[in-house]
């Protein structure tokens, strides 16, 4: 089985080529079971070399298919690699992939680019596969880029819409100020140590560079600047909500099995380098407790159901970052495993809610909504739950390494810690505020569209009955998500050979208690908040007035921003580039070649009127020219 | 005999060059114009003679043999051309055929 491992990437590929080749021609039938089989079938061969790998006691596996290119001593292969955390991230991806493909084909049913949108996400799911595959940092690195392509593929899907567009391109740009960080990482560590082959690379560089030496300080921070673009971290986490105007399962995809994650995997592939560069590594545990806290209170004033998820997944990614920092390498890769569980959950239930209620995002026109969609229901009350960490649910159990991992750190131990706990608080009010506001109390899907800002295309407002959507191919994919939300923190993650160190965590027992505790006390903030429940009137009287007051309205708008980084970035990059450009409006350099074109063609203005058509003229021309040879003969 | 100066003859040639040279440039029917330069071939021919005739060569006299053929030729293909333009456009003005002026 081990030896097929290149048909893993190939069965998604073939059925972006069959999908696009056919353009649109084949039936939406078939282009569906081309479009779910082909991920299907990866998962089922991944599933199956799981099952073989890890029944083996190889600790890795490599699988040469052939060179890529050769030019001196620099021969990148298309070769794979698989140990461990390889194999945890195939079966997410191909999995968590396979059931958001399945639940697309209820979600897109009725859209014009059915197949179209089927071909761009088995090409976003064959990247993601390369990308984890991999076995040296070209190859990842294509993964990693056609992993962006496919991204702005999808998130400009409706490109009917200008908006959406934009928030492709945005997507695009800012990830690829990451994606150069990353580059020049690569040409940092091929200049260095004269290979890219990732294991190489990790068996070199302790016997080349002391700890904290000035190199490997640098080739880490470089690839840390392409894990944040990707990852959507600070400072460049500010594509991530906008690229919710791709239709919800592509959010899905984006958010849970690929894309964002591959930055979590990039350093956790490399994570010698950030053990040799102790800053770079305590750095990465920052950006991670910044990137949770800004996101976490942004969700809090989020109106636009996808929007708080979005924020929920940056603030999720900075808890995965966090235990990067921190060393607790399997408990960022256990994180990330639960997460894309609950995180692809809450989605898919997010679209069904959207769909349901005739794309409405907002979710204070939503309400009540309990008894009318109770698949979605309860898929958002188990996908919160594990997403604020309620004990037994999967997230519980890797919040909770992450934590205690956290808490360890030497230096900054407590200070990580609280914020992660402070985090988690955040996390419960937003999760559970998303829940009280659009499943409980009363009904507003019929009021007017008094405050209602519609920036989200595609949004055909006939308010029709609610009328929740599931068909077998929606419902499906939500309870099998559901059922791994609740159970997946008893998966066990293979990839203590991969760091080489067994991670367990000890606390004391008010530690432990500290932390179910919080969740749980942000769950009840939450119910009191915006339940509507009178138990909690003095709160909401509170919230209320908080947010009529001068300074509260000012916070909220702030964070409602995303605390501003828009309108930062815009200030000191857009405006100043458009400036820029304005004033070079003209070319300089291009003026310069203008003159030369506007120089020619006067002399050609010139020389045109010699040729008058009149035979005569033209024997002048020569006979005065020979005089004038021959004089030059005679007398010079 | 008393042999004529080359001079002579050289200038004889010149001038039937030149006034050659205004026929071609000042005639506007292009059967003058033809015609014209005949007489610069000619003159070309006379100069080529006398100086053959100046050096005792006999190569002067082949070539004017030779330039004869060629003005032969040069006429033979020259009227041909000049009665398709004269089917074509009913003129034998030159200055009607002005249709590659720049």
């Amino acid at each position: 089985m081990l030896e097929w491992i290149g048909l893993l990437p190939a069965f998604p590929l073939a059925g972006f080529l069959a999908l696009v080749l056919t353009r649109g021609k084949l039936p939406r039938r078939i282009a569906g079971v081309i479009g779910v089989g082909s991920v299907g079938l990866s998962f089922a061969l991944a599933a199956a070399i799981t099952v073989e790998f890890l029944g083996s006691d190889a600790l890795s596996h490599t699988q040469v298919l052939w060179t890529w290119m050769s030019v001196g001593n620099f021969t990148p292969g298309f070769s794979f690699y698989l140990d461990g955390l390889t194999v945890v991230m195939l079966l997410i991806i191909s999995g968590v992939g396979f059931l958001i493909h399945l639940y697309s084909t209820g979600f897109m049913a009725d859209d014009p680019g059915f197949a179209r949108f089927f071909s761009y996400m088995n090409l976003f799911v064959a990247s993601m596969l390369v990308l984890v595959l991999a076995d040296n940092l070209v190859l990842l690195y294509l993964g990693w880029e056609g992993v962006g392509l496919c991204s702005y593929l999808l998130i400009g899907f409706w490109y009917d819409n200008p908006a959406n567009g934009y928030a492709a391109r945005k997507a695009f740009v800012v990830t690829r100020v990451g994606d150069t960080s990353m580059a020049i990482g690569l040409f940092l560590l091929f200049q260095q140590l004269g290979t890219l082959n990732i294991q190489e690379i990790l068996t070199l560089a302790p016997q080349q560079w002391s700890e904290g030496s000035g190199m490997v300080v640098a080739a880490s921070a470089l690839l840390l600047g392409g894990a944040v673009g990707k990852s959507a971290q600070l400072p460049l986490q500010t594509w991530l909500p906008d690229a919710m105007a791709g239709p919800t399962p592509i959010s899905a995809l984006i958010h849970a099995a690929t894309m964002v994650t591959a930055g979590v995997y990039l350093i956790a592939r490399t994570h010698v380098l950030f053990e040799l560069a102790p800053s770079v590594q305590i750095l990465v545990a920052f950006v991670g407790l910044a990137t949770l806290l800004m996101a976490g209170f942004t969700a809090l004033t989020q109106r636009d159901i996808k929007r708080i998820l979005a924020y929920s997944t940056v603030s999720q990614i900075g808890y995965m970052f966090l235990a990067l920092g921190v060393g607790a390498w399997s408990a960022a890769i256990f994180h990330l495993m639960t997460h894309a569980f609950f995180k692809a959950l809450l989605f898919l239930a997010a679209g069904t809610v959207i769909l349901s209620l005739h794309h409405e995002h907002d979710i204070f026109r939503m309400g009540g909504m309990r008894k009318k969609l109770p698949v979605a229901f309860w898929s958002f009350v188990i996908g919160s739950a594990a997403l604020t960490a309620l004990p037994f649910t999967s997230g519980f159990y890797s919040k909770d390494a992450i934590l205690l991992a956290a808490l360890e750190q030497p230096q900054y131990g407590t200070l990580l810690w609280l914020g992660g706990v402070l985090g988690a608080f955040l996390t419960a009010i937003y999760s559970f505020r998303l829940v009280f506001v659009a499943f409980f109390g009363d009904d507003h899907t019929q009021d007017a569209h008094a405050h209602h800002s519609d920036d989200h295309g595609h949004d055909d407002h006939h308010h029709g009955p609610v009328k929740e959507i599931t068909g077998f191919v929606m419902a499906a994919p939500l309870v099998i998500l559901g059922i791994l939300s609740l159970v997946g923190g008893f998966i066990t993650v293979p990839v203590d050979s991969v760091f080489g160190v067994h991670e367990e965590h000890h606390a004391s027992t008010l530690v432990h208690g500290f932390m179910i505790a919080v969740p749980i006390f942000g769950v009840l903030i939450s119910y009191l908040l915006y339940s509507g429940a009178p138990q909690g009137r003095v709160l909401q009287q509170w919230l209320k007035s908080m947010r009529e007051s001068a300074f509260g309205g000012g916070l909220t708008r702030f964070w409602f921003s995303g605390w501003g980084m828009d309108a930062l970035y815009n200030l000191l990059f857009v405006k100043p580039f458009v400036a820029l450009a304005q004033l070079n409006r003209k070319d300089l350099i291009d003026q310069f070649y203008g003159l030369l074109v506007e120089l020619a063609r006067i002399s050609n203005r010139a020389i045109v009127l010699t040729q008058t058509g009149y035979l005569r003229w033209y024997a002048i021309s020569l006979i005065g020219g020979l005089v004038l040879v021959i004089g030059i003969g005679v007398w010079a | 005999m008393p042999s004529i100066p080359y001079e002579h003859g050289l200038i004889l040639a010149a001038i039937l060059f030149v006034c050659g040279l205004i026929g071609v440039l000042t005639r506007r029917n292009i059967v003058f114009i033809l015609m014209s330069l005949e007489i610069m071939l000619n003159a070309c021919g006379l100069a080529f003679v006398v100086g053959s005739a100046r050096w005792g060569h006999a190569d002067g006299q082949i070539m004017f043999l030779m330039i004869l053929t060629l003005a032969a030729a040069e006429v033979a293909v020259g009227l041909g051309l000049i009665i398709q333009m004269y089917r074509r456009f009913h003129t034998v003005d030159i200055s009607v055929l002005s249709e590659m002026k720049g």
